[in-house]
This record gives structure tokens, C-alpha cells and sequence, in this order.
């Protein structure tokens, strides 16, 4: 299961839709395509061109540029621990080396059992909770050694389920347009000034033109 | 100490509210009435230039004033885009996660009323892709808003008409850059844009003027435009007025963020104070902090007590940036602390321009051998001379040899822990030298390298 499935192809239709060029749509649609597998796969890749009428390069050519994105399986926990100026003034680089030993690999890899994937990575605004951690992008603020062991171990046991979902799935609330209150996406061709523009303007001016 | 009274805009509800997130306490604490008061009562010149009055200094990072940003859109073209910056990743900055996260609504309300203002076709909220609570947040607020009628077509019955189209983004501190921000809504790798001619305000989102403003900018212009701009003015001085959220970490012993009147409330304050970051943990010395995120050049104990006051700050040659005061104690390995910040640049330089692509990266690998006691007496003037080389002068605000600041700012931690702590460095250098039996240069009486200065041509 690469391609989108046929309920993700509706889900990047309608985010298709909300942009004023299709282009616009690739990013978000990385994400649904992450979402899905876990991974940006190659022939996920090569849907969303169909979807939006690029080439695949030219995908590949946006995804590669984004940290979040990954081209090869992770694990199902990829733990992300902050190592930027505020967290590692507060100790991040123990952390991650009680990390590496505590999971048994190096940053940048995963468990041999596809668990957990170690990342050291720079600010995640949480600058004030140092030193803090994602897991899946999910915070955990001012962690412990030991806390570090007991979150590894309720995620290791499923208790986190419901406050951690895989690999790939961010906010797990989509926005919805109602067709009854679409204003609708405005192309960059073709426009003139907005219906609104002098509303509420005394009539003497009403044909003042722009706003000051 | 100046611990003002001033009234709390932006984060009074989610203070008191552990639902202030939701459209129900949101309307019922006056949310979406000054909407309302626009939409029945002002003309979208008059909500411009109520912000204009006010005088809202944009709060991303380079404090420009959020009402002349609207009015430079060129007149006639359409349509016009409005684009906000969600995408805080400043080392040291955290303020509009947590804005988004805890009251979404404000930071819609303002989105609706600068689209309004401006005649915006269309908005696009951009998350950092790494804020899924956030991200979470904010399309719940904008599916119940449209489901009330504040969002799409006839807004409350008028001819205003706008969707809100939530975006997002997928781990790139460069995205934070407004012309990379562009770019990246346009599906495209998140590289900056040459200035001219890609100001955003001319030549922006699919060619067409945009504004793009931040969240915490925005999230203040409900307030102003329910209260007035003359109450946004009395508070805050000289150039700087309102409130201003500051998040205060590294060595404090209640690190936190902060909103406190601008421009009259002190570094001494939010860092001493014991109702706002409660001073430096075990009750060490100060040794230097950084005033306005990763970005900013560190100050020092002399000053503590200059206001947090956009001019002055700027004219003690640093700046108050993203809101990001990052404390370092006694303790702190200068070296270690100037690695951390250089090896973030180095890490999210997007590779367009050959001095910061390189020069980042040269030094990250100078520092990282001073580091691990492979340093050379000379790596200290190289250490200037590459930053020189990015930023030309080593001067304030920086000059830059690239297309945007980014760069520059990697110099900004290296010329200040040089020219402080250059006795630091040495020592790194003279322990590794021993420890290879080899006998370390006596100690140069040297302020700053010759070329310091020295004029490459860069822009200003």
C-alpha cells in the first residue's frame, strides 16, 4: 500500500481544492501520504504528482528539502530530542546519551525490532520546558533520565496509544470547509477589488478608491 | 524593578481558562465582537489605520510596524493574499505555540480583521509542520468558526467574503524567512527570494502583493481594534508599545513565557523578578544572555537594566528578535554555548548562498575542533575572518553577503563569545596543544582582528 487509498485521494481532493494552484497542495499531501504508510514511499510520491499535476521529480524535489519527511520506514516511535541552546543548557546532551544507551543505538538509527528511532534535532519551541522531547511530535517537557526510561517504557508497552498515535500522523483534526461557506480559492489571474472594500465608508468617499 | 499593571491582551483568557480554546468561552469573553464592531461600524481603511495608530511592531523578529506593512501593498492589484507565520522555530522562542494551542480564536479574529483591512482575496495559515496540538487546535477553531458564519462567504451577513485555508509546514527554520515562507505555500523547496524584487507586500504569494504577518502580530488586533489604538498606546513607551510575550530559558530558576508591558519593563525584571523568571538557578552569577533568539549578538550583566524597548536594545547593538532571552550562569563553556547556536545555522542553512552554505559549516567544524582539543592558536581569527566573510564588518544591525539574514545571525554568537571570552577559546586550544606535548603561544593581547571592518561590498 503505497498509493493513496481511495478514502486519502477524497482527503487530497478537498485539500487540493483550498488552494488557488494545485502546486500548493504538496506538502500538506506529503504529510497525508506519511501518514499513511509511515513513510514517503516512491510510488506515494508518484500519486500525489497525478494528483497535482507536477512531475515526480518535482515532488521528490520539495520532500527532500523537509526534515519531517522520510524516505525510508522509521520506527514507530521516532523520538526527537531537542539538542539546541536552551535544552542543552539544561543537559539535553546527557539525554541523549543516556537515549543512545537506554535504546542501544546511535542517534540517526532505529531498534532492530522497528520500535524507536533516535533524533537529535535543533529547536522545537518548548524552550522553557529544557529539556524537552517529541515523540511522533508529541512534547514531553522537562525530561529526566529517569523519565526518559519510564516514557520509553509506556510506549514501549502501549500505554501512551491514545496520546501517541504512529509514525506520520500529526493533528488528527482535518479542517473542513462547509460548501455552504466556501468562499471559494481566489486565483492570482483575473481579479478585481473586493466586494467589501468600502463597506461602512461615509458615501461621500465612496468612490475615493483605495484605502488609506 | 518595573512590574507594570498593565492589562494582559493577549494572554489573559488562556491564564484564566483551561478552555479558552474553545469557541464557546471564546464568545462568551467578547471573542469575535470586534469583528463584529468592523463589520458593521469601520470601513477596512479605518481598521488599517487604527492599527497604524497603534503602532503594533510586527513580533517575529524584525519588529516591523504591522499597520505600514499592510499599506505597502500596491494600489489597483488584485487579488491581495494574506499570509500568517506560524512556523516559530527561533532557538530560545515560544510564544505563538502556545498562542495557537490556547486561543486559536484570538489569532483567527485577527487574520479575519487584516483580511479585511488589506482586501485579501484569501488566507493561509501557516503551522510549523512539528505542532500537531497546535495544528489540532486551530482546525477546530476554524471548522466551529465557519460553522457560526465568522469564516467564508458574507461574513455575518456582509459582502466580506474570505476562506481561512489552515497550512503546513514539514521541518525547515528557514520557512520562518517570509519570502521561503512563500515559496513553501507554493509547494516549493523552502528557499528565500532575492529582495528586490520579491518583496512580499509587491511581488509575494503567486506573484501577488501578500502580507505576511506573524501570529503573536495578529493575535493583538482584536484587542485594538475593540479598544481603541490610544489604549494600545498608553501602554508600553517610546517606540514600543503595548505588551510583548517573552519566553525566558536556559539557568533561571522558573523559566517561562512572560507577557509584560513593552518597552518599560527590564531584562533585570523578567529575569530577576520573582514573579517572572525568579533568577539565575542556585543563585549563580549572570554571565550573559541572549535577548532576542539565536539570531541576536548576547548581551551581559551591564545590561540588565536597559527597557525591553525595540530602539534601545537595538542601539546597545543587539535586538529583542523573536521575544527569546536565553540565560547563561557561571558555569557555562562559552565555546560549548557558541557551537549549540552555530551548529543550528549551520544545520537549517537552506544552501542558496555560497557564505552561509560553507561558511556555517566551517564554523561548526572550527568549533567542534576547538572543542575536542584539535584547536590551533590561529582558529580564533578564523573563526572572525569566516563570520567576516558572511557578515562583513562584524558590524550592527549585520551587513550580509547572502540573500537573507540567515547567515549573519550564525555570526552573531561567534563575534560576541570572541570578543568576551576570548580567554575561553585559548584555553581549549592551550589544554588540547599540552595534551599533545606541544607548547601553546603566550596569550595575545588581541581586541579584534585587523580586518574587522573591512568592506566586501555587502548589502546593508
Amino acid at each position: 500500500m503505497a498509493r493513496l487509498t481511495t478514502e486519502n485521494v477524497g482527503v487530497a481532493k478537498e485539500i487540493i481544492s483550498r488552494y488557488p494552484r494545485p502546486k500548493s497542495a504538496l506538502i500538506p499531501l506529503l504529510h497525508l501520504s506519511q501518514e499513511q504508510d509511515g513513510y514517503v514511499t516512491e510510488e506515494g510520491m508518484q500519486h500525489i504528482a497525478e494528483l497535482v499535476g507536477v512531475t515526480p521529480a518535482e515532488v521528490l524535489g520539495t520532500c527532500s528539502f523537509y526534515e519531517m519527511f522520510k524516505l525510508e520506514p522509521v520506527g514507530r516511535y521516532v523520538v526527537n530530542i531537542c539538542n539546541n541552546v536552551s535544552c542543552m543548557l539544561c543537559g539535553s546532551d546527557e539525554l541523549i546519551h543516556h537515549a543512545e544507551q537506554r535504546l542501544g543505538i546511535k542517534v540517526g538509527n532505529t531498534t532492530p525490532d522497528g520500535t524507536f528511532t533516535l533524533e537529535s534535532v535543533e529547536c522545537i519551541a518548548a524552550c522553557t520546558e529544557a529539556p524537552a522531547l517529541q515523540v511522533n511530535y508529541r512534547f514531553f517537557n522537562k525530561v529526566s533520565t529517569d523519565g526518559f526510561d519510564g516514557l520509553i517504557d509506556d510506549l514501549a508497552a502501549g500505554r501512551l496509544d491514545d496520546d501517541v498515535p504512529a509514525h506520520g500522523t500529526l493533528a488528527r483534526v482535518r479542517q473542513h470547509i462547509p460548501d455552504d461557506r466556501r468562499a471559494g480559492s481566489i486565483p492570482p489571474e483575473g481579479q478585481t477589488e473586493p466586494a467589501w472594500m468600502h463597506l461602512n465608508e461615509p458615501p461621500a468617499s465612496a468612490d475615493g478608491g483605495e484605502p488609506s | 524593578m518595573t512590574i507594570t499593571d498593565a492589562p494582559k491582551i493577549l494572554t489573559a483568557r488562556l491564564d484564566r481558562y483551561a478552555d479558552a480554546h474553545t469557541i464557546a468561552r471564546y464568545e462568551e469573553t467578547g471573542g469575535y465582537q470586534a469583528l463584529r464592531k468592523a463589520l458593521t461600524t469601520l470601513s477596512p481603511g479605518d481598521v488599517a489605520d487604527e492599527v497604524k495608530a497603534a503602532s503594533l511592531l510586527g513580533r517575529g523578529g524584525a519588529g516591523f510596524p504591522a499597520g505600514v506593512k499592510w499599506g505597502f501593498c500596491p494600489p489597483g492589484v488584485w487579488p491581495r493574499y494574506l499570509v500568517v507565520n506560524g512556523d516559530e522555530s527561533e532557538p530560545g522562542t515560544y510564544k505563538d505555540r502556545l498562542l495557537m494551542e490556547r486561543d486559536p480564536h484570538q489569532l483567527i479574529e485577527g487574520v479575519l480583521l487584516a483580511s479585511y483591512a488589506i482586501g485579501a482575496a484569501q488566507a493561509f495559515l501557516y503551522i510549523r509542520g512539528e505542532m500537531p496540538l497546535a495544528h489540532e487546535r486551530v482546525a477546530q477553531a476554524l471548522n466551529d468558526a465557519y460553522a457560526k458564519g465568522y469564516i467564508g462567504r458574507n461574513i455575518m451577513g456582509t459582502p466580506f467574503s474570505v476562506d481561512v485555508v489552515l497550512s503546513w509546514g514539514a521541518g525547515a527554520y528557514i520557512v520562518g524567512e517570509e519570502t521561503a515562507l512563500i515559496e513553501s505555500l507554493e509547494g516549493n523547496r523552502g528557499m528565500p527570494r532575492l529582495k528586490p524584487p520579491f518583496f512580499p507586500a509587491a511581488k509575494g504569494l503567486y506573484l501577488q502583493p501578500t502580507v505576511v504577518n506573524n501570529v503573536e502580530t495578529l493575535s493583538n488586533v482584536p484587542w485594538i481594534v475593540s479598544n481603541g489604538a490610544a489604549k494600545f498606546t498608553e501602554l508600553g513607551a517610546d517606540t514600543s508599545k503595548g505588551t510583548r510575550m517573552f519566553a525566558v530559558s536556559g539557568h533561571v530558576k522558573n523559566p517561562g513565557v512572560f507577557e509584560v508591558e513593552y518597552g518599560v519593563t527590564t531584562f533585570r525584571d523578567v529575569i530577576m523578578a520573582p514573579v517572572y523568571a525568579a533568577g539565575v538557578r542556585g543563585d549563580r552569577k549572570l554571565k550573559a544572555f541572549i535577548p532576542g533568539g539565536a539570531s541576536s549578538p548576547w548581551l551581559y550583566e551591564e545590561h540588565l537594566d536597559l527597557p525591553l524597548e525595540k530602539v534601545i536594545v537595538d542601539k546597545a547593538g543587539s535586538m529583542l528578535g523573536s521575544g527569546a532571552i536565553v540565560v547563561m550562569d557561571e558555569t557555562t563553556d562559552m565555546v560549548k554555548a557558541c557551537l549549540s547556536v552555530v551548529s543550528f545555522f549551520a544545520h537549517e542553512s537552506c544552501g542558496k548562498c555560497t557564505p552561509c552554505r560553507e561558511g556555517t559549516t566551517w564554523l561548526r567544524q572550527i568549533l567542534e575542533r576547538i572543542l575536542a582539543g584539535y584547536g590551533r592558536p590561529s582558529d580564533i581569527d578564523l573563526l572572525m575572518d569566516v563570520s567576516d566573510n558572511i557578515s562583513p564588518g562584524l558590524v550592527w544591525p549585520p551587513k550580509q553577503t547572502t540573500i537573507c539574514p540567515l547567515g549573519p545571525s550564525a555570526t552573531a554568537p561567534t563575534a560576541s563569545a570572541i570578543r568576551r571570552f576570548r580567554h575561553e577559546f585559548e584555553a581549549h586550544i592551550d589544554r588540547g596543544m599540552r595534551a599533545r606535548g606541544e607548547q601553546p603561544p603566550p596569550a595575545q593581547a588581541v581586541a579584534e582582528p585587523a580586518f574587522a571592518g573591512r568592506d566586501h561590498g555587502g548589502l546593508e
